[in-house]
């Protein structure tokens, strides 16, 4: 990879800080997750503690593990001169987690 | 450019966000810049989806003076559009992407003025729920 041959700039560093920028964007959006969980997580335990419930909380926090660790991996690729793109795969699976939040949480609504 | 030219449909769209080597093949790889700012704006989509999703379980967890139905259809309202909003967020992503490959203009969407509106109503309706109590 040829280092610091970006149109700008004069090393390594591009001087938009696009790399810190999307990885404070993943970290924000684990966050929101983290939030959205939490809310997703009360919402199955409500009806009380049961195999039911505990299975939409189980499935909740894998959601939430699965983001955290696709941002983790993807923060990780973002520390190079040149990052690559974003793979379609990742998009797929961050946004499969907020469909799965949506999903279990919707079945236990009130 | 040269090889099979997928057609421009929505379809198409959602056949390559399982066949990432198929993006790949299509045009030249733009400025990683690009990439990134696209890759931004799809996580902001991603949040708005999950602050909608959240939206929907605290209306089911903390408006519980209304009505059973009237509840229930806020939260559907809420976490539909949510879900409905994560898929946008990847289709965008990825038509932006490709848009950008092929060197052609990126796509243009009434999805944020509809969101917009969507949310304005709901808002409106949360506002007459909570404030003047209606259906409670």
């Amino acid at each position: 990879m040829p280092e610091g041959k970006g149109p700008v700039g004069n090393g390594t560093r591009d001087p938009g800080l696009q790399p810190e920028r999307t990885r404070l964007a993943w970290r924000r959006t684990t966050l929101a997750c983290a939030v959205a969980a939490s809310l997703a997580g009360r919402q199955t335990l409500a009806s009380g503690i049961g195999p039911i419930p505990l299975l939409g909380l189980a499935l909740t926090v894998l959601a939430w593990l699965t983001f955290l660790g696709l941002a983790h991996r993807r923060i990780r690729t973002l520390y190079v001169p040149r990052p690559p793109a974003l793979s379609p795969r990742a998009a797929v699976v961050a946004v499969a987690c907020v469909l799965a939040m949506a999903v279990f949480g919707s079945a236990t609504l009130h | 450019m040269t090889g099979p030219r997928p057609p421009r449909s929505g379809l198409a769209a959602v056949r390559l966000w399982f066949a990432p080597e198929r993006l790949r093949e299509e045009g030249h790889t733009p400025d990683y810049r690009f990439s990134l700012a696209n890759e931004r704006t799809f996580l902001a989509w991603l949040r708005t989806a999950m602050a909608l999703v959240g939206g929907g379980f605290a209306v089911d967890q903390f408006l519980t003076d209304t009505t059973r139905p009237l509840r229930l259809a806020l939260s559907l309202v809420l976490l539909a559009g949510g879900a409905l909003c994560a898929l946008r967020a990847i289709n965008h992503w990825i038509r932006c992407e490709r848009a950008m490959r092929r060197g052609e203009d990126l796509p243009s969407s009434r999805f944020p003025v509809a969101l917009a509106l969507a949310v304005g109503v709901v808002a409106l309706g949360m506002v007459l729920v909570v404030a003047f109590g209606w259906g409670v």
